[in-house]
């Protein structure tokens, strides 16, 4: 992957925010981390890639922070089922967008969302991913991504 | 008074659109969850103009817009989206949608969007 492809799916988490009230979102400086531990929080909405790329994107936060944007957005109904919605609605939104740039052949699955901490997130530990860190707010989240080469 | 179906796979959007559009110039007749849902909703309540979501489950938005065409060739179709490749884009128009809002979308940009594709159904 390169930094041109690392800033598509920056660019998508900041289209994503901005749409969010008093806008304050920071995004860290990415890094390489080891599969063996993924990143992962409350809830991780997942994208499976196929195409000429292969592997997931996902989007990890933690619960306050999801209940916090789904408010923001307008929407009351902060129950557990909209929460798995949202999560995996901007794992969608994020990676629907990185095909503007990576084309029509960076294929997209609908999205699979799990809750709980780090172990129920299983990837290949031969491949290193490139963790976006996010901070919303006073909350911290991530944007996940490990492709094959 | 224009009778409108909101067909997308996440309850979050479906809310989003239902309190964006404008209710003076749309009624809503129907709610669908994926393709299949919305060629059955769409035979059961005929609606005028569809919001499409194009990646879901069971029926992807793109299939779903072939088949609601041929029922009706006059519907009018904007497809609500996050896949921003222009061939996506050009596809779904070439199968019969009228238009394309790219996720994330503000209520202002979706009734914007509507209320072009309207214009166009008026002439």
């Amino acid at each position: 992957m390169t930094d041109d492809d690392l800033q598509v799916f920056i660019d998508g988490v900041q289209r994503y925010f901005q749409l969010t009230p008093n806008n304050d979102l920071r995004i860290g400086t990415p890094y390489l981390a080891s599969n063996k531990k993924p990143t992962a929080l409350d809830y991780t909405g997942i994208i499976g890639i196929s195409g000429n790329s292969k592997g997931c994107v996902y989007f990890t936060a933690p619960k306050i922070m999801l209940t916090h944007l789904m408010m923001g957005f307008g929407e009351q109904d902060t129950s557990e089922e909209n929460i798995v919605d949202l999560v995996g609605e901007v794992a969608n939104t994020i990676s629907g967008n990185a095909r503007g740039e990576l084309g029509k052949d960076f294929m997209i699955s609908v999205p699979v969302v799990v809750s709980g901490p780090p172990p129920q997130i299983h990837l290949p530990v031969e491949l290193r991913s490139y963790v976006i860190p996010i901070t919303w707010r006073s909350y911290q989240a991530a944007v996940v991504i490990c492709l094959q080469d | 008074m224009l009778k409108l179906m909101i067909v997308d796979d996440s309850n979050i959007i479906r809310n989003k659109i239902s309190r964006a559009f404008d209710s003076k110039h749309f009624d809503l007749v129907a709610i669908a969850t994926n393709g299949e849902e919305a060629v059955e909703q769409f035979r059961n309540n005929r609606p005028q103009v569809v919001t499409m979501d194009l990646t879901m489950p069971h029926m992807d938005g793109i299939a779903c817009i072939e088949q609601l065409i041929q029922l009706d060739p006059e519907v009018m179709i904007l497809v609500v989206s996050a896949l921003a490749d222009e061939a996506t884009g050009i596809e779904a128009l070439e199968k019969g949608a009228n238009g394309f809002l790219l996720k994330p979308f503000s209520e202002e940009s979706l009734r914007d969007a509507l209320s072009e594709l309207t214009e166009s159904y008026d002439d």
